[in-house]
């Protein structure tokens, strides 16, 4: 397979660290929560959760995992459908301001599929968006983030993969020049 | 696989076993989704799905129509009571009708076995069966299995009694194909009136004791006795008194009392308190009806969104 590592683990551990900083620059965490996109997105939240928790060891960060595959705009119109995930909200997100979190940010469907999945849990007060890898150029709606880890130019046929280590331990991404099968 | 074997929904025969299971799992997404805030997702916005009620229901039409609404889906309602059927109109043309109004799915229910069969080859639409005469209601059986496993685990070895009008039950053969593939031991138990005389080359054992079925089983699925079929004037009744029945095959707390190992107690609804079951026990902690009635939204949620996905 035609590849290679966009970023290495050693870079992938310290853009964490740069994102989670960037995030106590605008938000203490008292009224902020991190929701992180099924499936992918919610190991990037959890990483960053780990993170803000050393940071500000006196505040509880609360993380949620929020499936969005109901609210997608592309069902019957993709040869398979997607099999949902599992949401887990353990809270509400009304007056909230909410880190939307997802590991590629592409077309910006999936995120428009959260944000209204999202609201399905209360009125947040703001939603703001965080990625690791925003791949700019292709996008087909008018969606940005505000937290990204890398931009990329990419072309369509290419594909990014982030690679989630069970341990936390030796994350990195990978960028193919085909789509994998 | 994330996609299921049969764009229609005719029977748990239509059904592999893999499917059953991208069903219940299926299912479960939407049970959190009906427990949320704001119960209603945006899936199916771009479809319109024809409720066809040949025969009268109350539950299984209101909780189609939920989860159609909770889709996001467009609804139509049909009975037959106050409809062109009562002309002559034939059900070929009655559906085909509905389908020239650009109807993407048909859910049905009918008073004649194998209805929705008939109607799958001869329109162009996709069929979900919600009860055809005393065939089958593959739905209803989806989510007694959700609401077993719910609560407990894998079926796989479990034994499950089904007692009562296993004769006239659509029910019942549902539930026995349905558990079976999940690898279930099932159980029929009744007075031999009401106990079809083959029912054993499903697979199934035969009783006519509920004492020895209740030791015997995990979970206790009791029918409702069909007082509509139990004879009229020109009729025998299939057994001789309520009170007779309710005395053999009632499930009453002494009963539950004599067993020594837990049990779970469920009931298809509408129930008739007093006969089958009383209510003390219908209304204590080994009943999951009510739990049943709220799955049963998000199972049926899970069959038309999977359906609406194939293609």
């Amino acid at each position: 397979m035609d590849s290679h590592v966009l970023i290495a683990p050693e870079l992938f551990d310290r853009i964490i660290d740069r994102l989670a900083h960037q995030l106590l620059e605008h938000h203490d965490f008292l009224e902020t929560d991190l929701v992180g996109l099924q499936p992918r997105g919610i190991f990037l939240a959890r990483r960053i959760q780990e993170r803000l928790k050393d940071l500000l060891p006196e505040v509880e960060v609360r993380c949620g995992a929020l499936d969005a595959t109901f609210h997608r705009d592309d069902f019957g119109r993709r040869q398979h459908p997607i099999t949902p995930n599992a949401t887990d909200m353990p809270f509400l997100v009304e007056d909230r301001r909410v880190i939307l979190v997802d590991d590629v940010l592409y077309t910006g469907r999936t995120i428009r599929a959260g944000i209204d999945a999202l609201m399905a849990h209360g009125r947040p007060r703001s939603v703001e968006l965080l990625v690791m890898i925003d791949r700019r150029f292709r996008r087909e709606l008018p969606i940005e983030p505000k937290y990204i880890g890398k931009s990329i130019d990419s072309i369509d046929e290419q594909h990014v993969r982030v690679h989630w280590r069970k341990d936390g331990m030796g994350d990195y991404v990978e960028l193919f020049n085909r789509k994998p099968e | 696989m994330n996609t299921l074997s049969n764009r229609h929904l005719t029977g748990i025969r239509d059904l592999k076993e893999s499917d059953i299971r991208l069903i219940l799992k299926t299912a479960e997404e939407f049970k959190e989704v009906i427990n949320r805030p704001i119960r209603k997702v945006p899936s199916l916005r771009d479809l319109t799905i024809a409720n066809l009620f040949f025969e009268n229901s109350t539950r299984t039409r209101l909780s189609f129509e939920l989860a159609e609404k909770r889709l996001s889906a467009d609804v139509v309602n049909f009975t037959a009571a106050n409809s062109s059927v009562k002309k002559g109109e034939t059900l070929v043309d009655t559906v085909n009708n509905i389908l020239a109004m650009k109807v993407d799915m048909v859910v049905m229910r009918h008073p004649h076995p194998g209805a929705p069969h008939f109607l799958k080859e001869r329109v162009q639409t996709q069929i979900v069966n919600a009860g055809d005469g005393t065939h089958e209601h593959p739905t209803q059986a989806l989510l007694d299995a959700y609401s077993m496993q719910e609560r407990l685990g894998d079926l796989a070895g479990k034994r499950v009694a089904i007692v009562g009008d296993i004769r006239h039950s659509r029910v019942a053969v549902s539930n026995i194909l349905c558990l079976q593939m999940l690898g279930a031991h099932v159980r029929v138990c009744g007075p031999k009136t009401l106990i079809p005389k083959h029912i054993a080359s499903l697979g199934v054992e035969v009783s006519h004791d509920l004492d020895a079925t209740l030791a015997w089983c995990d979970v206790a699925n009791m029918l409702r006795i069909q007082l509509e079929r139990q004879g009229g004037e020109d009729r025998v009744p299939y057994f001789p008194s309520l009170r007779e029945y309710q005395a053999r095959f009632g499930l009453t707390e002494e009963r539950l009392s004599q067993i020594d190992h837990p049990i779970t107690i469920m009931h298809p609804g509408p129930i008739n308190r007093g006969v089958e079951i009383t209510s003390a026990v219908a209304d204590s902690e080994h009943a999951i009806i009510l739990d049943q009635v709220e799955n049963g939204v998000a199972v049926r949620m899970a069959v038309i969104y999977l359906l609406a996905g194939v293609r």
